[in-house]
């Protein structure tokens, strides 16, 4: 199971990149891995707000449906048009071009509660005990 | 060789039915009907009646079902379907009747619904019955409607909350939210049963129901039922019990004396009606005196001893979940089924299909993890998790090799609470025989897990398609030809 | 006698082999204050020749149309259904099959579904077609919530043209989830348009009419899709399949999704159930839509395949955030009514439609040539018509005459429509002759005379 060092976690499986204010959000490929192929993700428009901890939309395969929470506050910028067509990109690459939001945060507001990569391994490891 | 699609069959200008000619004086069409209402038209396939034999005959060939051979899917009690009640329901005085005759010239299928409605209350250990409901999700709902019309004739309105075990069959949070309730799940413990800690926990003053499988989908029984009715009761709510699995406790026990104050039945499950590949099925619910105002309409009533008439005026009733009367001639089966068994006969089922359940529990023990191995009721729910570990081979897997044994598998992957689970119901219409032969090739494949798991992973290998594509039957979605 | 095959020796080897002395040990779970210490009371059991002789005496308390001509319709129909149907879909291999959750082995009754779904859409003009529901009016009844769930507005309209039993269920449903129920009057046996118009200045989710109505006029779909269109409203349309041999399809007239009752393509008219609900849409519903549906892939071999898709929107997956809480639905009646199109042809079903059509204008004639008896609405009908019975004697009692006769006269609309309370729902179908006809005008003018002012 991959999970890049440069990236914060959550506990339920999204992946977060920081950079100049702007939060990019995932699901890690521990989460692809358990889906499977995943064949439609439902997203919140640009411009809607987000709290940290509310599900903003989901993700899904053929046999199951995963919700997707929120890691951080702010307010949507992108939304991921490939996945328009190409939703097998969430489980080719699930941290580069599988990439589902990008979220302003506000500049006063730092993600709290995020794991690490090691604590994320961990987590995902203790789950499978 | 796949066989075509009736389209694929078709050839412009091959007639099959003959229609009589037309008797009366005909008029023109543009005198009766306006034109633009007229469709210029009409798509559908042309084939001769020995096509359309051959057709249906080869797709029933490519079927597995009852009459072939084994079906353990948990919770579905693929029973054997007597065939003396299909001569039944196509006696012309069943099938050729209208629902909207005079009830004067139909007292014989009124009988019929009434004596089906009586029969199932005393079974439920209730009051009164319905046959209206077409399928258990349907009664379900039934069910919770009549429950939040209660709570609100009593003005206890804010009781919007159901509490749901989370090992429950998914219709059950279903039809909560079709009827405007909030889901609250509660946790099954260690013993495989509902948390009483966490029953009490969630009780409220928001609670409007509590909705209970007994047995529970692990197939054990809820010992502590009886306890846990009370203490819905207490703190105002009622208590549904979701009837799925009555073919462990009919003439056993009764969810009417373990407290329950409503409950569906599946008569296409525990009274042998067919399943005919996903329906028709009748979901007819049972519920004591507290309920009884709230049934759906109309009712069958007994006037006199044989004679029969209609209730529609009865204000507290929810109304109605389906037109006329329901699945009259899932009923009628239903009713000869009753009538073959009789009380002793239905003890019989319970005891022959927990019985056989055991059995497989018995011989499949050593092969297999099995949560909660010490008893089990009329089904048994076994994991996969030890061939998961070792080599990699799932439940679905195993499911699909049982296949090459020739033998539908068991449901997969329900209940949610138990990782790699294969829920096994046999019923009481399996020998000895057939239970040992599926066994054998449980534990064949168990074996050829260890030794050779990629043949089990591949499979099927002997059926006529192999695993299919499930993803690009979404994203390159064909649901009918032509395609779009 | 339960079907039970097992021996004493089956019976002490399985025990044995549990590890347990008596059955009665295998309930140890059960609390002692739940188990049953008396038989139920129930009839005692029969054998099965007893079994029949006393079914076959119940079926004979009913009179059907082996002793009585029909002329009964209302949601239910007796057309003619070829005997391959019944054949066909009484085989075990279908009859005793279960859902089809395990393709591999049942590729019979996924293809069967597949090209009911095609059928379907080729009967009404829509894009998608699930493998069926209970009956027309929960299919109504979950279009609506479906349209209300998609349009985020809590009210539908619904004309009092449609089905009586399909508003009753509409209402049951709505008030289980707080949708309002409106209801657009009609005016001369078709739904009016201008109080339709009226009744949707509130926001609607959408319009739910019938074609042919309730009452047998056709309406006007487009004049009623349009009023539904300028209100920012969907449109929803329960149709008789037979009607779709001759009539429009609604999806080109623009109708959002399109459901029905399937019962007379292939059953019998079996005291009302169990029936066969269908329901077509529009594409842009194709998440949202309730109901199982089958779906064409391929395997790893190329073959040609069929499987349920979609199966996210369903409650076993979805559970409380499901498109619908259907599980179980009418999978065999499907089946029946597949082969009954393949086995009409669109010849025989333009046949059906069209001899309907002409014998019951016939019939309108011959009976409103009876003094006293006149047709209620002045529109284009096509199997079922209204006739008014201006005499002293009530309807009820007029039918009760033509029972004595051989006939069933007809549905009596007092109940479900109180303007209506000396008027009958007269049903003809292809199955009527002229001679039948002839009898019921010659039996009605007796009746009626023995009313007259």
């Amino acid at each position: 199971m991959d999970a890049p060092d440069d990236l914060q976690y959550t506990r339920t499986h999204e992946w977060v990149r920081m950079e100049d204010g702007i939060a990019t959000v995932g699901i890690t490929d521990h989460a692809q891995t358990e889906l499977g192929d995943v064949v439609y993700v439902e997203l919140p428009k640009p411009g809607a707000a987000l709290e940290v901890g509310a599900a903003f939309g989901a993700v899904e395969s053929v046999k199951a449906v995963s919700d997707l929470y929120s890691p951080v506050t702010g307010e949507i910028t992108e939304v991921n048009a490939a996945l328009n067509d190409h939703t097998e990109l969430v489980n080719t690459e699930p941290y580069g071009g599988g990439w589902l939001i990008r979220v302003r945060v506000p500049a006063d507001v730092a993600p709290e509660n995020l794991l690490t990569a090691a604590e994320y391994t961990a987590f995902v490891e203790d789950i499978g005990r | 060789m796949s066989e075509p699609l009736v389209f694929e069959k078709s050839a412009t200008g091959r007639v099959c039915a003959r229609l009589p000619l037309c008797d009366v004086p005909e008029r023109p069409l543009p005198d009766l009907l306006p034109s633009e209402a007229l469709r210029e038209d009409l798509p559908l396939p042309e084939l001769s009646e020995l096509d359309v034999v051959r057709h249906f005959t080869k797709l029933s060939q490519h079927n597995y079902a009852i009459d072939l051979g084994f079906y353990p899917l948990g919770s579905c009690t693929m029973k054997y379907n007597p065939k003396v009640h299909e001569v039944i329901a196509r006696l012309p005085g069943f099938s050729g009747i209208h629902p909207l005759q005079d009830p004067a010239t139909v007292q014989g299928a009124l009988a019929l619904i009434y004596g089906v409605e009586q029969a199932l209350a005393e079974i439920a250990g209730m009051s009164a019955a319905t046959i209206q409901p077409a399928a258990g999700a349907h009664g379900e709902l039934l069910s919770l409607m009549m429950i939040r019309a209660y709570h609100r004739q009593h003005g206890q309105e804010a009781r919007r909350v159901v509490l749901i075990p989370d090992s429950a069959h998914g219709t059950n949070p279903a039809s909560a939210a079709r009827c405007g309730f909030a889901v609250r799940s509660v946790p099954t413990d260690g013993r495989g049963l509902t948390d009483l800690a966490a029953l009490e926990g969630a009780l409220g003053p928001s609670t409007a129901a509590l909705m209970l499988t007994n047995p529970n989908t692990l197939g054990l029984f809820e010992s502590d039922v009886v306890r846990i009715c009370s203490m819905v009761h207490q703190a105002g709510g009622l208590v549904y019990c979701d009837g799925a699995n009555m073919n462990a406790i009919v003439g056993v026990a009764r969810p009417g004396d373990m407290g329950f104050d409503v409950m569906h039945f599946n008569l296409h499950k525990t009274f042998s009606t067919p399943h005919g590949g996903g329906g028709p099925g009748c979901g007819s619910i049972a519920v004591g005196d507290v309920l009884r105002p709230y049934l759906p309409v109309p009712r069958v009533v007994e006037m006199e001893p044989g004679r029969y008439s209609l209730d529609e005026r009865r204000p507290l009733s929810v109304g109605r979940v389906h037109s006329f009367f329901g699945a009259f001639l899932v009923a009628v089966r239903a009713y000869a089924y009753l009538r073959t068994l009789g009380s002793d006969g239905l003890r019989r089922v319970a005891e022959h299909a927990v019985l056989n359940a055991n059995y497989v529990r018995a011989r499949l023990s050593e092969h297999f993890d099995i949560p909660h191995p010490d008893t089990c009721m009329h089904e048994v729910v076994i994991s996969a998790s030890r061939q998961k570990a070792r080599s990699g081979v799932r439940a679905l897997d195993i499911s699909k090799r049982l296949m090459d044994y020739g033998f539908h598998p068991p449901t997969n992957y329900f209940p949610l609470i138990v990782p790699e689970a294969l829920m096994i119901e046999p019923t009481e219409t399996e020998s000895k025989e057939t239970l040992d032969a599926f066994c054998d090739s449980m534990i064949a494949i168990a074996r050829e897990a260890e030794t050779d798991p990629d043949l089990v992973r591949s499979a099927p290998h002997s059926t006529a398609v192999s695993r299919l594509d499930e993803t690009a039957a979404v994203k390159q979605l064909d649901v009918r030809w032509p395609s779009a | 006698m339960s079907y039970v095959p097992h021996t004493d020796g089956d019976r002490v080897a399985m025990l044995r082999a549990i590890g347990v002395e008596r059955i009665a040990d295998l309930f140890a779970q059960l609390p002692p204050e739940v188990l049953l210490r008396r038989p139920l009371s129930l009839p005692e059991a029969l054998d099965e020749p007893a079994l029949i002789r006393h079914l076959r005496e119940l079926s004979r308390r009913n009179t059907s149309g082996e002793e009585a001509v029909s002329f009964l319709g209302a949601g239910i129909y007796d057309h003619f259904v070829p005997a391959v149907v019944d054949a066909l879909v009484s085989r075990g291999e279908f009859l005793t099959a279960y859902t089809p959750y395990q393709p591999e082995m049942s590729q019979g009754m996924l293809q069967a579904m597949y090209e009911f779904q095609s059928l379907i859409c080729a009967l009404t003009g829509m894009d998608i077609a699930n493998a069926s529901m209970y009956d027309a009016a929960t299919a109504m009844a979950e279009a609506c919530l479906m349209l209300v769930e998609a349009t985020g507005r809590r009210r539908v309209a619904v004309s009092r043209a449609v089905h009586p039993h399909y508003r009753e269920v509409l209402r049951t449903y709505f008030c289980a989830a707080d949708v309002e129920y409106c209801e657009a009057p009609c005016a001369d046996g078709r739904t009016a348009t201008d109080p339709l118009t009226q009744a949707l200045e509130a926001p609607t989710a959408c319009v739910a009419v019938q074609n042919p109505n309730f009452l047998g006029v056709i309406e006007d779909l487009p004049a009623l899709r349009q009023c539904a269109a300028e209100a920012g409203a969907r449109a929803i349309v329960a149709v008789d399949p037979v009607s779709l041999g001759l009539l429009k399809p609604p999806g080109a007239v623009g109708f959002d999704v399109v459901v029905g009752e399937g019962q007379a393509l292939g059953s019998p008219t079996a005291f009302g159930g169990p029936l066969l609900g269908f329901f077509a849409c529009r594409s842009e519903f194709q998440r949202k839509f309730p109901g199982r549906i089958v779906g064409r892939t391929q395997d790893a071999a190329g073959r040609r395949g069929f499987t349920m898709t979609l199966r996210t929107r369903e409650q076993d997956i979805r559970r409380e955030k499901a498109t619908s809480n259907i599980c179980t639905n009418e999978a065999l009646l499907a089946l029946a009514a597949s082969i009954d199109l393949c086995a009409l042809g669109p010849s025989g079903l333009r046949g059906l439609a069209e001899l309907s059509l002409q014998k019951a204008h016939y019939a309108r004639d011959v009976l409103c040539a009876v003094p006293g008896v006149a047709q209620v609405f002045d529109h284009p009908f096509l199997k079922e018509f209204v006739i008014r019975l201006d005499t002293r004697r009530s309807v009820h009692d007029v039918s009760r005459a033509l029972l004595g006769a051989g006939i069933l006269a007809g549905y009596p609309l007092g109940e479900a429509y109180p303007e209506l309370h000396d008027a009958l729902l007269v049903c003809v179908t292809e199955k009527r002759t002229k001679a039948e006809v002839d009898q019921y005008a010659q039996a009605l003018r007796v009746a009626m005379e023995g009313g007259a002012a």
